[in-house]
């Protein structure tokens, strides 16, 4: 998805907080890593199981994909927001990845589950979700696993080269999944006025969250090219030359 | 050809210095008859005339090429480059603009923002025969206060050590400044304000507050241009002076920054609005920033830094 993967493109093992030196985590907290990245690569491969299930037993439009998130919609709700507690890892230093990125890219991912998905119906049945769902779901287990390994002082290669090559196609697919379900949650937000804020009030301040969600996607404008050239530019160092230094380990 | 290097600065040798592009390593100049007085100005000054580009402000000289900026004043000698290597490198720091000028468009955004909401124009407000508050009169009022004063600071007090500044940043600034302006302006100029809680109780002592902040706002800037003298760049240690005001260097280093934040919580306070809250934490947490540098560079320029004072906010931080 959109914000996910600069932190897997961010280097080997995310976009890395320049100041703090390179520690490594203890034995108790990498096994707790250890056990944190297997719990949600599972997670994921749940998400995607009980997506494929849907299909295949409801292959007919339009309930093939607006059904996805009723079955889905739990797994999806715990291991998404299971991913706050990568923000305490950047913040105690146990991962090398920044903090405000992560908590930036995280946040956008529990925003669109609990800010998009869960309170409107009209995005939960909408196309999008599954163009989500397939993306994320992807990504995430490849980045995962990764992760896994490379605690494990293994790194594949094929992993590696997975997550820097998948990115080309799901990253639109995702972007695109992302902003339909936006776009979907617009006219009921309107209507229904959840998490907003009118005048007058206490507090003279207004909240509409409407003309919040139009701002989110606008935002995407200039967000996603930086991001995806970002990607392109990380996948050339990474992989484009590195192939045989790669293969060697 | 190496001029011999004398002891004896009676004699003044020519020499070379190659200028390098400090991203690329390529030469960009081979400056000759430069001697030991030449200032790093100097130079910046022939660099220039050979390339119409790079305007003297815009370049930053140093030994290597990520290493510290050469300040203007020193000179070839002080720099002790041997004969066998004497090179600079060059960065192009691009485009700049001047401090004061960037002050002032800066600051006259949020003066014509406030009055554009002041004055409840239709299109933004529908039309409206709702009363203002008087307290909606009195912020305008510290507002207006706030940026004229700042404005003639810049004009009149503030002497800066460094001329320039990238172009950029005025667009970053201006964003901001204008911004939260019109933010803050909208909500307490808006048909349905609301008056704070308890009226009177808190309006006018905030009003006091943000009054005693201003001045002591004041007092500090003034302090610190005596400190310097005009057209110097001298920096040294501040102290209070005759004006209470100033006592609050005794605590913070930073005490400018100190009453400005107070008035921003004062005026907060007086208007109970949101938006004002989130101006006044975003600004203490630019000027934290600031403060903490300040007070890193004082500690590190000066060895007899009283130690009790902290950087912004009194005993704390």
């Amino acid at each position: 998805s959109l914000k996910r993967n600069i932190m897997a493109a961010g280097g080997k093992d995310g976009p890395k907080s320049p100041s703090r030196p390179r520690a490594g985590p203890g034995p108790l907290a990498r096994s707790w890593l250890v056990l944190y990245n297997i719990v949600l690569t599972a997670g994921w491969i749940a998400v995607t199981y009980v997506s494929l299930l849907h299909v295949m037993n409801n292959s007919t439009p339009p309930t093939v994909y607006s059904g996805i998130y009723d079955s889905a919609e739990v797994v999806l709700k715990v291991f998404q927001s299971l991913a706050v507690l990568e923000i305490v890892h950047a913040a105690l230093g146990i991962v090398p990845s920044n903090v405000l990125l992560t908590s930036f890219q995280v946040f956008s991912r529990v925003f669109l589950v609990w800010g998009v998905l869960h309170p409107f119906k009209e995005a939960q049945t909408n196309l999008g979700v599954s163009l989500c769902l397939g993306a994320w779901s992807i990504t995430e287990i490849i980045r995962y696993s990764f992760y896994t390994f490379a605690l494990l002082n293994m790194k594949p290669y094929v992993l590696q080269w997975c997550r820097y090559t998948f990115f080309i196609v799901l990253y639109p697919i995702g972007v695109t999944g992302e902003l339909l379900a936006i776009y979907c949650a617009l006219a009921p937000a309107a209507e229904q006025k959840p998490f907003t804020l009118e005048l007058p009030n206490p507090y003279n301040y207004s909240f509409y969250y409407h003309y919040f969600l139009v701002v989110i996607m606008l935002s995407y404008i200039p967000i996603f090219p930086q991001l995806f050239f970002h990607m392109i530019h990380q996948r050339r160092k990474i992989i484009g030359g590195g192939a045989k230094e790669a293969k060697k380990e | 050809v190496q001029g011999c290097q004398s002891d004896d600065h009676r004699i003044t040798s020519r020499m070379e210095i190659e200028i390098l592009h400090a991203r690329t390593g390529k030469q960009l100049i081979c400056l000759d008859h430069v001697d030991n007085y030449s200032t790093v100005l100097d130079l910046k000054k022939w660099i220039h005339k050979e390339f119409p580009k790079y305007h003297p402000v815009r370049q930053s000289l140093r030994l290597e090429p990520k290493g510290r900026s050469l300040s203007d004043e020193e000179t070839v000698h002080s720099l002790e480059l041997k004969p066998s290597g004497r090179k600079l490198y060059l960065r192009d720091l691009g485009p700049q603009i001047g401090w004061r000028t960037v002050f002032l468009v800066e600051y006259s955004g949020p003066i014509a923002a406030y009055m554009l909401f002041y004055l409840r124009p239709a299109f933004i407000y529908g039309v409206t025969k709702a009363k203002m508050e008087p307290v909606v009169h009195i912020a305008c009022a510290c507002w207006m206060f706030h940026y004229v004063k700042r404005l003639l600071e810049t004009l009149f007090v503030h002497r800066f050590s460094h001329g320039t500044m990238p172009i950029r940043n005025l667009f970053k600034n201006c964003s901001y400044y204008w911004g939260f302006a019109a933010f803050v302006a909208y909500y307490i100029n808006h048909p349905l304000y609301t008056r704070p809680m308890y009226d009177h109780l808190l309006e006018y002592p905030a009003l006091a507050g943000f009054v005693i902040n201003e001045l002591g706002n004041l007092s500090i800037h003034l302090a610190l241009m005596d400190l310097r003298p005009p057209g110097t760049k001298k920096r040294s240690i501040p102290y209070p002076t005759g004006n209470p005001f100033t006592a609050l260097f005794s605590l913070v280093s930073c005490p400018n920054y100190t009453y400005e934040v107070g008035s921003w919580i004062c005026f907060t306070i007086m208007t109970q609005c949101f938006p004002a809250l989130l101006f006044t934490v975003a600004g203490f947490y630019q000027m934290a920033v600031w403060a903490a540098g300040k007070h890193r560079n004082y500690l590190r320029e000066f060895s007899n830094y009283p130690k009790s004072r902290k950087p912004i906010v009194p005993f704390l931080f």
